[in-house]
């Protein structure tokens, strides 16, 4: 097989805004900086978000990074390391300015500075009430985001290798070495040998049915460190977000639900107001998906199906705003115009009218919850150094950050608009830390048969002799995960999730493959990524199941109440030799904010 | 409903020359022409290859033909196409590198050129804080601000396709994104570069950017705008 090798100081992996923020800050530094993706740079799905990025900027009202601070550690179901939430709510500011004098065009206030709107569990700490805090550029933010961090990537030469699908990581002596990677468009294996790799290589939401996630969306980067012998961290804890579009999952931004819309039953009521008196529609993710998944259960589902609505026409926003007594920032009342809310959120209207042929200022969305965000990840540092074990060993050289990464400062649920806030935040760290350890370290000498392992993976896929079609293993394991590693768990349901997911590993042994080729041989490389997904399958499962009590998104019926006692603690999971699954724990890092009830 | 797919297939591997494939399958009106490929691939020919990635028009991976325009196959769906015939070929003016697979790297060459970044080495503000910019003149390059880079505009343009030195619409889209933004500094740079025999004056209104541009984006009336400020020396 044809070879080609490569030296560089840092390579970093994926090119959404984590990735291309550590770049920026890399390349800045001096270090000899590539960027691998699977995907030419634009296609990440940073582009996808929408809402916007929170930081405490207080634009249009008070506000202080000590309240994002604490609505972050609450939000996390107190399992989020305070340390570090503290380390990015108060670098949010700064970041935001810096995005800005990239020429980020973020949407304005009348009187020119960046303009920001409510977002769920982000509030004012004295009344309660919903703070303004998500800067946003109508609900394109993450588009603009990695368009930015894009431009200004050509601007600095920053050295790109598009579709390059990065296969294994090399480590010698516990050191980085470098990484194995597939050019696509040819088929050729490409080794980097380098001081230092990020990886930024997003989520796995692909591993269920109804998923907001692009397909490319595998948790490559966690499934090889997995496999390479490193722990990743709460993997039960996967966010669903509560508004995807009915059927296909496509994200409707809370930003809609920030700008007045409400959820509503098929009684016509506005329900979130029984389950969160305060905020309302307004609430923390995790338990505004489980609302509407208690709704269609006790048969609320509009006409009995498995969705609600998510009302944002102009006369819906204005009833309910009135009732509520919300006001703008000058203390009139809140009253919004079609016009106002269709330069607001054209793309939301845009997708509704093209996937439901439905217009939203004359009718309600149908919407249901759609796997959206992993909270677990790689473990991190706030230099967003690769953890090895419970008590912190840093892996020499290697860095992970972004959805990726769990720094952690998720904890059990993400608040909207941190996950923005963290990859540029932790990417920048990333950046910064992996150029100054390459810039002040040797190479590790590369082994000669770096790129077997890599190599043999592929060609077993390709060469496979069974019958079985990825799709098919892909479809099972997506319904499975859907019914019992979802929303709401039991015991029994993960039991049987577990059971059909080692099944399907040993089916996935048994695939065929169409193609054999080597020029952007898709089919081997959705094998591929198949693989990584059934390995995430598992471990999420298996710390779910271990999990015997109910915090954020990890919902267990059979165990109801969260349990500080027992559970105020970090999974970490290990693949064995013998591919068990060891897990062990480590402490939560509380510094200022004691573990509380949680009502919104 | 069924539907008949033929799709541009090349394989440089196996293939001398291209040729079409036809596939006859149960879809349903919401079907997107994107979940239709993933059929062919999944059920009837691995082989194919196609890009995508976020599948609801963000990304700007799945551009193709489709029964003869330009689109993302994510954002079309059956029942809009009118007909159950549906014809699949990859996009004219760059090289096919397997079946609805094209060398994107000239269109982002192009879009390179036009300095496509923000300039201003002014200081910010000394309180560290964002420029000013009224909600205004932020209007003003709003809608150049939602290229998704897909290629779609430039490849249903018929001067990108006679003369391959054309920058196209997609790289003058990003200029003018930045052209028009009351913070940049770089505008007399990109209109000199875009005054250039390969830029905007090779532009015959043909509106078929305009038309096909999946995030609506009024390509000719910025292009129009980049021409006068050229003309005019004025940026109003």
């Amino acid at each position: 097989m044809t070879m080609q090798r490569h030296q560089y100081d840092v390579v970093i992996v994926g090119a959404g805004g984590a990735g291309l923020m550590a770049a920026l800050y890399a390349t800045k530094k001096g270090a000899k900086t590539a960027v691998l993706s699977k995907l030419y740079p634009t296609r990440s799905h940073t582009g996808a978000a929408q809402g916007g990025i929170g930081a405490a900027l207080g634009n249009l009202e008070e506000d202080h990074p000590e309240w994002h601070t604490f609505d972050t550690v609450k939000g996390s179901d107190y399992l989020g390391d305070q340390d570090a939430i503290e380390f990015m709510c108060y670098q949010a500011p700064a970041i935001v300015y810096e995005l800005e004098h990239m020429g980020l065009p973020f949407s304005r206030t009348p009187d020119g500075r960046i303009a920001q709107r409510p977002f769920g569990g982000h509030t004012n700490n004295r009344t309660g009430k919903p703070v303004r805090r998500a800067c946003y550029a109508a609900d394109r933010t993450g588009h603009m985001i990695l368009q930015t961090l894009y431009q200004q990537s050509i601007k600095h030469n920053v050295t790109f290798f598009n579709e390059f699908q990065v296969l294994d990581l090399i480590l010698v002596n516990g050191k980085v070495a470098g990484v194995v990677a597939i050019d696509i468009a040819t088929g050729t294996i490409h080794v980097f040998h380098t001081k230092a790799v990020v990886f930024a290589t997003g989520g796995w939401g692909r591993l269920w049915e109804i998923t907001s996630n692009a397909y490319t969306l595998t948790g490559d980067g966690a499934a090889i460190l997995f496999r390479r012998g490193l722990p990743l961290e709460d993997m039960e804890f996967y966010q669903f977000h509560p508004t995807g579009i009915y059927k296909l999952g496509i994200l409707i931004t809370e930003g809609v639900r920030g700008e007045g819309g409400v959820l509503i039953n098929d009684k016509g009521e506005r329900f979130m107001e029984r389950y969160a008196p305060t905020v309302k529609d307004l609430a923390s993710r995790d338990v505004v998906s489980r609302a509407i998944y208690i709704e269609i259960k006790e048969g609320r589902g509009i006409n009995g199906q498995r969705y609600v609505y998510l009302d944002v026409r102009p006369e819906t926003v204005n009833k309910y705003a009135a009732i509520d007594g919300r006001t703008r920032p000058d203390g009139s009342p809140y009253v919004v115009t079609a016009e106002e809310l269709l330069q607001k959120l054209p793309d939301i209207i845009d997708f509704s009218r093209t996937y439901l042929g439905i217009d939203p200022m004359a009718e309600p969305i149908p919407v249901q919850p759609t796997a959206h965000y992993a909270m677990g990840g790689i473990p991190t540092n706030i230099k967003a150094e690769v953890l090895a074990d419970e008590k912190g060993t840093v892996v020499p050289g290697l860095y992970a950050a972004g959805e990726t990464a769990c720094v952690s400062v998720h904890g059990a649920n993400r608040l909207g608009t941190n996950s923005l806030l963290d990859i540029v935040v932790f990417g920048k760290q990333a950046g910064i830390h992996a150029a100054e350890y390459a810039l002040g370290t040797d190479f590790e000498p590369l082994p000669k048969d770096a790129a077997d392992f890599a190599i043999s993976q592929l060609e077993t896929l390709r060469n496979s002799k069974g019958s079985e079609r990825i799709a098919d293993i892909a479809n099972e394991m997506k319904r499975v995960m859907m019914d019992h590693v979802g929303v709401f768990r039991t015991e029994e349901g993960l039991t049987e999730a577990l059971n059909t997911i080692r099944e399907l590993k040993e089916r996935y042994k048994h695939i065929h493959l169409d193609d054999r080729g080597k020029i952007f041989n898709t089919e081997l490389l959705s094998a591929w990524e198949l693989g990584n997904l059934l390995d995430l399958a598992e471990v999420t499962t298996v710390s779910a199941l271990a999990r015997t009590e109910s915090r954020g998104a990890h919902w267990r019926e059979d165990y109801p109440k969260r349990d500080d006692k027992n559970w105020l603690k970090h999974t970490l999971a290990w693949k064995r030799e013998n591919g068990e699954i060891e897990l062990r724990y480590k402490p939560v890092v509380i510094t200022k904010y004691p573990p509380k009830e949680r009502v919104y | 409903m069924q539907v008949t797919l033929k799709i541009f297939r090349y394989n440089p591997e196996k293939d001398s020359a291209p040729h079409y494939e036809t596939y006859t399958l149960e879809a349903e009106p919401t079907d997107r022409v994107l979940d239709l490929l993933e059929k062919v691939k999944s059920y009837h020919d691995g082989t194919l290859a196609f890009r995508r990635s976020c599948a609801h028009g963000v990304c700007g991976s799945d551009a193709m033909r489709i029964n003869g325009v330009n689109r993302l196959a994510c954002k079309v769906l059956v029942k809009d196409l009118g007909t159950t015939n549906i014809t699949i070929e990859p996009l004219l003016g760059l090289k096919v590198v397997k079946d609805l697979i094209v060398d994107m790297e000239p269109f982002f060459e192009n879009y390179r050129k036009v300095l496509p970044y923000f300039i201003n080495d002014e200081p910010p503000p000394p309180d560290g804080r964002e420029r000013l910019q009224t909600p205004e003149e932020r209007e003003r390059f709003d809608d150049t601000t939602k290229c998704i880079l897909c290629g779609v505009c430039t490849t249903s343009c018929p001067t990108f396709w006679a003369d391959g030195q054309y920058f196209g619409p997609a790289a003058i889209v990003n200029a003018h994104r930045f052209i028009f933004d009351s913070r940049d500094r770089g505008a007399q740079q990109r209109l000199e570069i875009l005054a250039q025999d390969s830029g905007v004056f090779r532009c015959r209104t043909a509106f078929s950017c305009t038309e096909a541009c999946p995030r609506e984006i009024q390509i000719t009336k910025a292009i129009a705008e980049v021409k006068r400020a050229i003309l005019t020396g004025r940026l109003d």
